[in-house]
């Protein structure tokens, strides 16, 4: 096995780091200020699939557990948020969330149930499977999900009615929408960040490694997965009931398979072995699709070329290279 | 009664199809240990080559039998595409961890996915020249697309060849001591690495089949790759991965049951089937022929 | 209740502990049979607290698949399990570590891509119940790391703590897979041919280190063993196996006295 990250570090975080972070968020809070609306959005549109792939890279990365299934929780997320608002009239952001995340995580016990009780192969197939049955519910039953057409999501109220987007939308989703969705998923990296480093994490770590020792030191393997499971379901509806508005529109598409693909593909490309990896995967693929959308019809093409690439070549993904190779620049003897 | 046989005719057209392509599957796992999820894109490569090789030779005025023949280009295709893959892209992985293989097969999913849409475009293709030839067969009372006939008796075939060649042939011997024990094997003196490239080359070859037969019935259409895959996982994981009897058999009862779902409750036909592969899965794990 | 006395015995047989101690382990008639193969066949046995037993036996003898079957990867075909007096024959993996059963493998089997302290963290973590703990940093509980950090230094492996699972040795692996076993602090410990795989000179001090923590931790322990120099010279009591069946149970002394397990165990028996 090439090069791998340990993920635990000894000390809770290095003053670097710290600043690091710290630097990081400034900027990004001053960002509306500075850079057009559209490329505002961009980056909402980046913080929002980071939560996503966070959310399936507990799986993955930690838990070692593939799912090409993911697009069930996401589309849950954001069909939660539009049911609400088609049935009920629901128009606050929180309640969005609440609905959203809640349903996500109810979805992740169901599928959780079965899936967990099998590994590799069996679990990735049958995620992919279970979130297929979803979508294909999710076009029948089109009375209520709006089937292809799907369902409209105009922009919310923000804490709790005391924020209205005025006439102009944009505005308000480069700006109040912006700072909100920055704080919920600044909010979700740090609850992930502790999760992994927790002793939940290590123990996590610790199946993903090797199942048989894990049971043999007394962790309930079985328990721990579906608990990372339902917990990953969750990270990636929040990110889908976050993603509705800014969209405008829900549709069957993001139920779909290849959109598990595309999650599968962040956290890969940045580095599934890492914690920063699935956060810089998802900004660095938001761009490459909003490119090459732009440039070819045939972007599912450049990105299994991509895939199969970086797989064969570069499977440690950007952050996970990019660790390595400072660790060999600082140390070239090993 | 009619019905009664329509329905049962039916359902043993599918289960000829879902057999073609869940033994490529199991043939694959049970010898190389490797799950392809492009599994299903090969299937529909096999559509595609042969809609569009009988395209070809029906603008050249062949003759109707000689299309049939043509159905076998799709497996060919098929074949020669794993032939090429294996090597290429599956043997560098398989000392990885098992992770790397899934997303390479699935990257390769994607990659066929748009290469297909990139060269045939988004419209369906299709050979309804070999259904015509058929026309209807009278059974009883009954009226039956002679087609479906024929897919049946190719399913039959191919199941009974296959059987021989796997426990009657000296390659089947070889085949079956590689997919027991690789180290083994190889240490007798088998040459694994040609064994691979067969045994996936004749996965691709029945998943080629099995699409290009159906084409002229279903046509060959973008997105039937991920439908076939999610299907054949279903008879598989009900079969018992790496059983052949098992991709027969649960061929056998998912295409009833299909048969009986697109009658009785399309809605959510496929929803039914996961119910029935979730319930086999808690009976019995591994499947109901599979080894442990 | 007696426990026994820690005493390092010394080579070349020792006297065994007291024998006044309660039984610990009582296996009653268990059989397991892969197929057509019969791989453990009726085997009663019981193991005193405070023992140092030593189990061999030839290849095929029975030896893992009995530790796999007290330790609970496998389930009896027949037979029943005691361990201190509550019946285990039924019970899971997971009940039987929490009931004091623990275990190190032949193949070791560790958290690769965890540190070697992590490993051992990881286990302590377990055992105090405290892996549901999501949202507290793993760094931040002291008495576990300093724990761990003990279990190392009586492994000689503190040097390493930091150094992933995968880097070592395969000796300080097996080391590590031992260590883990005992952080879990098990009244019974099995060890799967704790020095096969591994160099002659690193045999004894691994054997050393092993048999000084069973005696002072008070644990009892099973330990397979081919090597007859390690098995003799370690064990109280050994437990030859053939076939499935015990074949001789005794004293060193004893076993080296006993014909049928000289001709069939000891003629096949490596010399270093």
């Amino acid at each position: 096995m090439s090069a791998v990250i340990s993920v635990a570090p000894r000390s809770m975080m290095a003053a670097w780091q710290l600043w690091a972070c710290a630097a990081v968020i400034a900027v990004l809070a001053v960002l509306p200020w500075i850079i057009d609306p559209f490329q505002t959005l961009q980056i909402s549109y980046g913080l929002i699939f980071a939560v996503a792939a966070l959310g399936f890279n507990l799986l993955l990365g930690y838990t070692g557990l593939l799912s090409f299934g993911h697009a069930a929780f996401f589309g849950t997320g954001a069909y939660a948020a539009a049911l609400l608002l088609k049935f009920l009239g629901v128009k606050s952001m929180e309640l969005y969330i609440v609905g959203g995340v809640g349903a996500s995580l109810l979805l992740g016990v169901i599928m959780g149930a079965v899936c967990v009780r099998y590994t590799r192969i069996f679990f990735s197939i049958l995620a992919l499977a279970l979130s297929q049955v979803l979508w294909s519910l999710a076009l029948k039953f089109f009375w209520v999900s709006g089937g292809t057409d799907g369902l409209r999501v105009p922009t919310p109220t923000l804490l709790g009615g005391l924020v209205e987007a005025a006439a102009d939308k944009t505005a308000f989703l480069a700006h109040q929408y912006y700072y909100y969705v920055l704080v919920v998923s600044l909010a979700a990296v740090a609850i992930m960040w502790l999760m992994v480093r927790s002793p939940f994490g290590v123990a996590l770590q610790a199946i993903r490694d090797n199942e048989v020792r894990a049971e043999f030191v007394g962790v309930r393997v079985r328990r721990y997965r579906f608990i990372a499971f339902v917990a990953s379901a969750g990270f990636t509806g929040l990110a889908g009931t976050l993603w509705v508005p800014l969209n405008g529109l829900t549709t069957p598409d993001i139920l779909y398979w290849p959109f598990s693909g595309k999650i599968v593909f962040m956290a890969v490309l940045g580095g599934f072995r890492t914690f920063l990896g699935p956060i810089v995967g998802a900004f660095v693929y938001n761009y490459l699709e909003t490119f090459a959308v732009g440039y070819t019809i045939y972007w599912q093409l450049l990105l299994g070329v991509i895939l199969v690439v970086l797989v064969l070549a570069m499977p440690a993904g950007l952050v996970g290279t990019a660790i390595q190779l400072f660790k060999h620049s600082r140390n070239p003897a090993r | 009664m009619e019905i009664l046989i329509v329905q049962t005719l039916n359902s043993l057209f599918y289960a000829s199809i879902l057999f073609l392509i869940a033994c490529g599957l199991t043939l694959v796992y049970g010898v190389m240990r490797i799950v392809n999820m492009a599994h299903g894109n090969i299937y529909a490569v096999g559509a595609y080559v042969a809609a569009w090789t009988i395209g070809l030779a029906v603008a050249a005025k062949f003759p109707v039998a000689m299309l049939f023949f043509l159905l076998l280009s799709g497996a060919g295709a098929a074949a020669l595409l794993g032939a090429a893959l294996e090597p290429t892209l599956l043997r560098p992985l398989y000392r990885r961890a098992e992770e790397y293989q899934l997303l390479i097969t699935f990257g390769l999913l994607l990659i066929l996915e748009d290469l297909m849409r990139l060269l045939w475009g988004s419209h369906p293709l299709t050979a309804s020249e070999l259904p015509d030839a058929f026309g209807s067969v009278h059974i009883l009372a009954a009226a039956y697309p002679g087609y479906n006939l024929f897919v049946i008796v190719v399913g039959i075939v191919a199941a009974g060849a296959l059987w021989a060649f796997v426990y009657r042939t000296r390659f089947g011997v070889i085949l079956r001591a590689t997919a027991q024990d690789m180290r083994m094997a190889a240490a007798l003196g088998v040459d694994v690495k040609r064994v691979y490239v067969l045994a996936f080359a004749i996965g691709c070859f029945l998943a080629g089949l099995g699409g290009a037969v159906v084409m002229p019935i279903s046509g060959a259409v973008l997105g039937m790759g991920v439908d076939a895959l999610i299907l054949a996982f279903v008879v598989v994981v009900i079969g018992g991965l790496g059983s052949l009897e098992g991709a027969l058999v649960g061929a056998l009862i998912v295409g009833a049951v299909r048969t009986l779902g697109i009658t009785y409750f399309a809605e959510i036909e496929l929803a039914v089937l996961y119910l029935i592969a979730a319930v086999v899965l808690f009976v019995r794990p591994a499947g109901l022929f599979g080894r442990a | 209740m007696t426990t026994a006395t820690p005493t390092t015995p010394p080579p070349g047989g020792g006297t065994p502990p007291q024998r006044g101690g309660d039984s610990l382990l009582a296996v009653q008639e268990i059989s397991k049979a892969f197929g057509d193969n019969l791989a453990v066949d009726r085997v009663s046995l019981t193991i005193e607290r405070g023992a140092l037993v030593g189990l061999i036996g030839s290849n095929g003898a029975g030896k893992t698949t009995l530790v796999n079957l007290v330790s609970g990867l496998f389930r009896v075909d027949r037979g029943r399990l005691s361990f201190e007096g509550r019946d285990i024959t039924h019970l899971s993996v997971n009940e039987r570590i929490r009931a004091g059963i623990a275990r190190s493998f032949q193949l070791v089997n560790l958290f690769d891509h965890l540190s070697v302290l992590d490993n051992v963290v990881l286990t302590v973590f377990a055992r105090e119940g405290k892996t549901r703990r999501m949202l507290s940093p793993a760094e931040s509980d002291v008495a576990v790391h300093d724990e761990a950090h003990e279990v190392l230094r009586q492994f000689g492996l503190d040097a390493k703590a930091a150094t992933l699972a995968i880097e070592l040795s395969q000796g300080e692996r097996k080391l590590l897979d031992i260590a883990v076993a005992c952080a879990l602090r098990p009244r019974l410990l099995f060890l799967d041919e704790p020095t096969s795989g591994v160099r002659t000179r690193e045999k004894a001090p691994i054997m050393d280190i092993v048999t000084s923590i069973v005696r002072s931790g008070h644990f009892t322990a099973v330990i397979i063993e081919h090597d007859m120099d390690v098995v003799f010279r370690y064990s109280d009591r050994i437990v030859a196996m053939h076939q499935g069946r015990i074949l001789a149970d005794g004293t060193p002394d004893e076993i080296r006295a006993n014909d049928e397990v000289t001709t069939t165990l000891l003629g096949e028996h490596v010399h270093q």
